[in-house]
């Protein structure tokens, strides 16, 4: 079983970004639980969210304490709150940010991949240019990231669930997918 | 066809298809999906229903009193303080022999403040005289939905489907929702026993006097006492069309073994995990999943634990003054048997604390230690803090 932890902020489309990619998963033949971090969330606020991936049935109903990858979906949470906290040595972390971190020490047992998810968003003119919406962005990254789910499941996912501009999010998908860089 | 669902809408998706045809609803966290969900699916024309927008939990119940009345199929969903707020209708409810399904989504009481899982808002309405049947999983929630209509009509009591608040209502996860031609083959619409008719009037639940009254509520326990079976028979026929049925209890290698695990909701799950563990390691250890909790099914519970020394009760679920809930339920039921086995209770999980694989190997290993039970539930996983008991 794989597990994998999302970062972001309230109103970010954090849970949303972990829900598709479920989807995305569970087309391509996995079977897939996701759930938000059960808080009170507020905008701007910190949030996280979890998928599990399995071969099997996913009996697991506990929180996610030690995920195999992390997803970052807002380069400032790096200094506000421990995104490695329990990440598995040799696990990814997916960062959104437009030049890597100039600190890279927290990240010795890692790999990093970055995405400017963000600059993808403001250009597919996805959410506002204050509060660009960058879930869509992120999982073109993590699908390229992880080698999986295929690209088809992930543009199936964000035309069947996105409610507005579906197809400005799959651009954003299909750019992160082919920029994401390895570090 | 199976699709990624959040719990809530798996509920939402189970009403759609029952065609029930009055919805009555107050939103409350964390329940506030399925009813959302379902006053869009009634603005939309996707569902043919009057959903009543009311002003609180009781209006909502006592709403729901009258439309069941007037013969057709009724629904609404709660949580914690909505729940509580609706206590005087869930007897009202069940003494009018009123067969309204509810989803109660499990959410911790105040004070203080909180919205997270926990079972004792449900658990302490378990003297109103409704069927209650607790879940594991979005599949479960799903099925269970469905059979609670059929079950509710077939013996005239209300039915509330239990499920956690977050660890069922808002995880995502596959489940398997059926054509509305294979539903309506399990449910049919509803020919109510009785309803009230302006060309023949007469008046529900006039004043019952003490020479009649206790026949009244004696009536309640006969149709009670029917429900293990009866949702038996529903199983049957569900199971037949959809090939699941999950049974007022499940057993799991209970033959064989020497402590017996007792478990409801979602904490099954993980325990279910720990069970396969331990059992490849040679240790005699079993499960008994509880999704009946009224009627409390003591034949079916009494059975299962009848060869085992010990038994372990987890309980997401306190009594103050009494200890975990299924703990008084499933020792009141053994306690006239003979050669029945030690009960120890366990209190996890209050207010929505994870409930972990090593929280239930603690109190595996607890019980295969102790010798003799406590009276009351042992709290599992407490943080050390200094307790101030008045003056």
């Amino acid at each position: 079983m794989l597990e994998i932890r999302f970062h972001g902020r309230g109103g970010g489309g954090t849970v949303v970004l972990a829900t598709l990619l479920a989807k995305a998963f569970f087309q391509a033949g996995y079977q897939v639980q996701s759930f938000p971090f059960f808080g009170v969330e507020r905008r701007g606020a910190p949030v996280e969210a979890y998928l599990r991936l399995a071969s099997k049935k996913i009996l697991a109903r506990t929180g996610v304490t030690t995920p195999d990858h992390v997803v970052v979906q807002d380069q400032s949470l790096i200094e506000d709150i421990g995104v490695t906290v329990g990440l598995k040595p040799g696990g990814w972390i997916l960062l959104n940010c437009s030049i890597p971190p100039s600190d890279m020490s927290a990240f010795a047992n890692h790999r990093v991949a970055i995405v400017d998810a963000t600059s993808i968003a403001l250009k597919n003119r996805i959410g506002s240019r204050t509060h660009p919406i960058v879930n869509t962005a992120m999982i073109g990254a993590f699908a390229r990231m992880m080698e999986a789910p295929p690209m088809d499941t992930v543009i199936a996912a964000i035309r069947k669930e996105v409610p507005s501009d579906p197809e400005r999010n799959v651009a954003a998908a299909e750019a992160a997918y082919r920029e994401v860089r390895f570090l | 066809m199976k699709q990624v669902l959040e719990g809530n809408s798996a509920v939402a998706e189970a009403v759609r298809l029952a065609r029930v045809q009055v919805i009555s609803a107050y939103p409350i966290t964390p329940q506030s999906h399925i009813v959302e969900v379902l006053s869009d699916y009634c603005a939309t024309g996707k569902m043919d229903a009057r959903y009543l927008r009311v002003e609180s939990e009781h209006s909502c119940l006592a709403s729901l009193v009258g439309a069941a009345c007037g013969g057709v199929r009724t629904f609404t969903a709660t949580s914690s303080a909505g729940l509580a707020y609706m206590h005087e209708m869930l007897h009202w409810t069940a003494g009018s022999r009123l067969p309204i399904v509810m989803a109660e989504v499990n959410r911790a009481l105040g004070a203080p403040w909180n919205i997270w899982s926990d079972q004792t808002d449900s658990l302490s309405q378990r003297d109103t005289g409704w069927i209650q049947l607790y879940c594991e999983d979005g599949q479960e929630v799903f099925d269970t939905t469905l059979q609670a209509f059929r079950l509710a009509e077939w013996v005239n009591l209300p039915v509330m489907v239990v499920m956690e608040g977050f660890l069922l209502s808002h995880t995502y996860e596959p489940v398997d929702i059926p054509e509305q031609e294979e539903v309506d083959r399990f449910l049919p619409p509803y020919n109510p026993a009785f309803k009230v008719d302006t060309k023949n009037p007469f008046t529900v639940n006039s004043i019952a006097p003490p020479s009649i009254y206790m026949e009244i509520r004696h009536d309640n326990a006969v149709a009670m006492d029917q429900v293990p079976e009866r949702f038996d028979d529903v199983e049957k026929e569900f199971e037949v069309l959809f090939n699941r049925r999950y049974g007022a209890v499940e057993a799991i290698n209970c033959d064989d073994a020497e402590i017996i695990l007792v478990t409801s909701g979602t904490i099954t799950s993980t325990a279910r995990l720990l069970l396969e563990d331990l059992r490849d390691r040679g240790e005699k250890v079993a499960l008994l999943k509880m999704k009946m909790f009224r009627p409390f099914p003591v034949e079916l519970v009494c059975r299962a634990l009848k060869s085992a020394k010990k038994v372990a009760v987890i309980d997401r679920n306190f009594s103050s003054g009494a200890g975990g809930i299924f703990l008084q339920e499933v020792r009141a039921a053994l306690c006239n048997r003979q050669d029945r086995p030690l009960v120890f209770g366990y209190v996890v999980g209050l207010g929505g604390r994870d409930v972990t694989k090593a929280v239930l190997e603690e109190i595996y290993k607890a019980t295969k230690d102790g010798d003799v039970p406590s009276d009351k539930s042992v709290w599992i996983g407490l943080r050390e803090v200094k307790h101030a008991i008045g003056r």
